[in-house]
């Protein structure tokens, strides 16, 4: 049986012994998790100041000096690629999906340690190249995250030398990590469950993890094609994607390429990237909310069909972002089409979250809070996605500020608030302790009411006709006097939602080692990470022997049953000495 | 993996439930479940590829390689001596591969030797290929047809690289502790992975190797016609 041959080959994994082979050249998931989620957060936090210093521009032009409009583009590609790529996929996927599916599956460690490491290591280097080009000649690149040839590789562009070199090396390095991380979550899933896990057994974390590493597994290689194709463009001077054109008053060597090529191209990788993304928020959220409100989370089979559905529609949804590329009419009717069919699955997950709340015995933790401020945040961004993807819709909110709103409520403010939850709730069983409650309601509150007074004046701003990406509008007829203000209060806002995360790094320091301690299973979780006979978890996890399985992650408030809540590797024999 | 998304986890279950892989009938090692998943992004990556290959031959600057008389792969004698190459090199993996689970170590490890040798051989003569083409004057950057070449047999060529490395460290490991089951099932796992690239080769040879006309055909197909 396989699962013996993976999960009890002991002479295998030996405990390390030296410091080096423990902390640093670890190849325990644990250690690496806690190693991709460090370095993670730390450009978060750079593309976090990046993202205030555009904030700074906007709100009161012209007062400071050392932006200027190549400095502004750059922030405004570099905050966006940071956080989408190297902030969010890496600590979803290479920071929770490291450390939760091991643990919730009943394995000892990931199915091929070795590669894990080298994921970690790999993905180091690729953040290294990407922030090596805040110090080379030109600054980084200056394209938007998007990257759109020509002007990407064009000398009008910030950063059309070594900073876009150094980008689309960094992108190809960091698929290349993350290619080695995927597969190895995507193995483990498939052959190192413990007995009794089925499939439908599985936490809807890691059904979330699961499916969004599939995707990444076959979306990252559109974005290595591309970057692979635009490196020579730049470097040899192919024309894949460069057009015939003037630049700077004079005739290039490009002939006839297609910029509409690498769009497609960026697309396909792009829309399921927001879907690599969101999956894992998806399935955290859920057993978040569960655990929380002592309630079997509604509907776990639609919930799991959805993450499938969404994960597969979600490879054919990608010109909704280039419906004003002129492309066919009936080419936009087909993906408006399946932009909102995808819409569906998504509303069943949001409706099932809600009535798992429904009649919960809801207990307003930190998590839980940060779960329902999820439910708002997603809920409305996904209705003005409603809005863009109609064709007629978009044409004219393409490229303005409604779009900024929508994508940061669904793809910034969202996952960041599961990221929070999944903090708060994992926390006692990464560290033993428990994080300042105190602390995390003020940093909930301020976050959840500040990102709104953020991201919703975007959306008037956008109806305006503001437009994304400027460094300055000037004076315009078509844009009242009354966008002044309003920006300058987005960007106090956005100053004080900045700031506010310091509350939380400092909780984090502060509570590693005076936080309160916390006893094992603190929130009567059923899931088997809470299981483990020592908490937090020692290498290899278990002990003698795997935990064996004989119940769904769900069976909380059972009636009859004296605790609120079943573990997973709980036997029925067990669960009879129980009945009250 | 349907009758599984079909079960329903919240109804009690009798206590005998197997999961985890006791499920599966014949259990395949996760080296090979990996392997599979590799293979499909390796598969993406030339797909991809090749979708942009179509688009762009409809593009009027794009002068393919094969079609009239005097374009040099119109007569590609040397694709199909390199083919041979790549083929042979398959062969002898093939051959270590059952050579291993007879329990044959010589004969094994002579398999690997031949096939690592061909595939250098496939190497070179592509790279060879690469010289003459240049030296006809077809540069990297003079055409998109020339940039497709070089980059499909470039970007295949790295493919075949990283199995001629991946080979040599199974082979190196068998020297250090000579294991021949472990061995058996690691060359086994390189085979599928060269076959696999073989496959992939053929189909480029066949895509490098058309007319104008078929591309204009395939593109059709795609909706790709300007
Ligand atoms: C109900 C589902 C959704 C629909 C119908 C939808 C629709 C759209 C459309 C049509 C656009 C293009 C707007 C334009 O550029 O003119 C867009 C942009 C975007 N969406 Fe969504 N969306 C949905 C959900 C999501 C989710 C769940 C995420 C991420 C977690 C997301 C992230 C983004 C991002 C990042 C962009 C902007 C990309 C850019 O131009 O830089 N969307 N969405
Ligand atoms: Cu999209």
């Amino acid at each position: 049986m396989a699962h013996v041959a993976i999960a009890d080959q002991e002479q295998e994994f030996h405990e390390p012994a030296t410091f080096i082979t423990k902390y640093i050249w670890s190849q325990d998931h644990k250690v690496i998790a806690i190693q991709y989620s460090i370095t993670a957060i730390f450009v978060g936090l750079v593309a976090l100041v990046l993202s205030g210093m555009m904030r700074l521009q906007l709100g009161f032009p012209d007062s400071f000096n050392f932006i200027d409009p190549s400095a502004y583009l750059q922030f405004v590609t570099m905050h966006g690629m940071i956080m989408v790529i190297y902030l969010l996929t890496a600590l979803l996927l290479g920071g929770f999906g490291n450390y939760l599916i091991p643990l919730m599956i009943g394995a000892r460690d990931m199915v091929f340690p070795y590669l894990n490491m080298l994921s970690y290591w790999t993905y180091l280097l690729s953040v290294i190249l990407l922030l090596a080009s805040f110090f080379v000649v030109g600054g980084p690149t200056g394209a938007g995250w998007t990257l759109y040839p020509p002007q990407a590789i064009l000398s009008g562009t910030p950063g059309a030398g070594a900073g876009i070199t150094l980008m689309l090396l960094s992108l190809g390095v960091f698929i290349v990590a993350f290619t080695m991380g995927g597969l190895n979550y995507v193995t483990t899933v498939l052959q190192a469950r413990t007995k009794g896990m089925t499939l439908m057994r599985m936490p809807l974390s890691v059904w979330g993890i699961f499916t969004a590493s599939i995707l990444g597994l076959l979306a990252f290689p559109a974005l290595l094609v591309s970057a692979i194709m635009m490196l020579l463009d730049q470097q040899v001077g192919t024309s894949f994607f460069m057009p015939a054109l003037l630049s700077l008053g004079e005739q290039t060597d490009y002939t006839g390429g297609s910029p509409i090529l690498f769009q497609h191209l960026f697309w396909f990788f792009g829309h399921p990237e927001v879907y690599i993304v969101a999956l894992p928020a998806f399935g955290i959220v859920s057993d978040v909310i569960a655990t929380h409100a002592r309630k079997n989370i509604f509907g776990y089979r639609m919930m799991v069909w959805a993450i499938v559905i969404i994960g597969g529609l979600s490879f054919i949804v990608w010109a909704h972002h280039m419906y004003v590329s002129g492309m066919n009419p009936y080419f936009g009717f087909f993906f408006a089409t399946t932009t909102l069919i995808i819409a569906v699955p998504t509303a069943i997950k949001v409706y099932n979250w809600v009535l798992t709340l429904w009649q919960g015995n809801i207990h307003l933790r930190v998590p839980m809070l940060f779960s329902i401020g999820f439910i708002f945040t997603f809920t409305h961004g996904g209705l003005t996605g409603l809005f863009l993807g109609n064709v007629v819709v978009d044409l004219p909110l393409s490229d303005t500020y409604f779009v900024v709103g929508h994508f940061h409520m669904v793809m910034g403010v969202s996952p960041i608030m599961v990221l929070y939850a999944a903090i708060y709730h994992w926390f006692p069983l990464v560290t033993g302790r428990y994080l300042h409650t105190g602390l995390g309601k003020l940093h909930f509150w301020l976050t959840f009411l500040g990102t709104y007074a953020i991201y919703l004046p975007m959306h008037y701003l956008g109806f305006l006709g503001v437009p994304r990406r400027y460094y300055a509008m000037g004076s315009t007829d078509f844009i009242p006097d009354s966008a002044e203000p309003l920006n300058a209060s987005i960007t106090v806002a956005a100053i004080i939602v900045g700031a506010v995360q310091i509350i939380f790094i400092v909780n984090l320091i502060w509570s590693l080692s005076k936080g309160r301690k916390s006893e094992p299973n603190p929130w009567g979780a059923t899931s088997l990470e809470w299981q483990t006979p020592e908490i937090p978890p020692k290498h290899l996890n278990w002990g003698e022997k795997l935990p064996v399985v004989h119940r769904w992650a769900y069976d909380y408030s059972v009636p009859g049953v004296s605790q609120d809540f079943i573990p997973q590797n709980m036997s029925e024999a067990e669960v009879e000495r129980l009945k009250t | 993996m349907l009758r599984n998304l079909l079960e329903k986890p919240w109804l009690p279950q009798p206590d005998n439930v197997v999961g985890g892989n006791a499920a599966v009938a014949v259990p395949t090692s996760a080296e090979r479940i990996a392997l599979r998943f590799f293979l499909a992004i390796v598969g993406v990556i030339f797909f991809l590829f090749t979708i942009t290959f179509l688009s762009r031959s409809q593009y009027p600057d794009f002068q393919a390689l094969a079609g009239q008389p005097w374009q040099p792969l119109s007569n590609p004698w040397q694709l199909w001596l390199n083919t041979v190459c790549l083929l042979l090199a398959c062969a002898s993996l093939q051959w270590a591969v059952s050579a291993s689970g007879k329990d044959k170590a010589d004969f094994t490890r002579m398999g690997i030797r031949f096939a690592q040798l061909f595939a250098i051989l496939f190497i070179v003569a592509q790279y060879l290929l690469w010289q003459k083409l240049h030296g006809l004057g077809f540069f990297v950057a003079s055409n998109p047809a020339n940039s497709y070449f070089y980059l499909f047999t470039g970007i295949h060529a790295l493919h075949l690289l990283g199995g001629i490395i991946a080979l040599a460290r199974v082979s190196l490991k068998f020297r250090q502790n000579g294991s021949l089951p472990k061995l058996a099932a690691n060359i086994s796992l390189c085979a599928t992975y060269w076959h696999f690239l073989f496959v992939i080769w053929l189909l480029l040879f066949a895509l490098l190797a058309s007319s104008p006309e078929t591309y204009r055909t395939l593109a059709a197909m795609c909706g790709f016609l300007r």
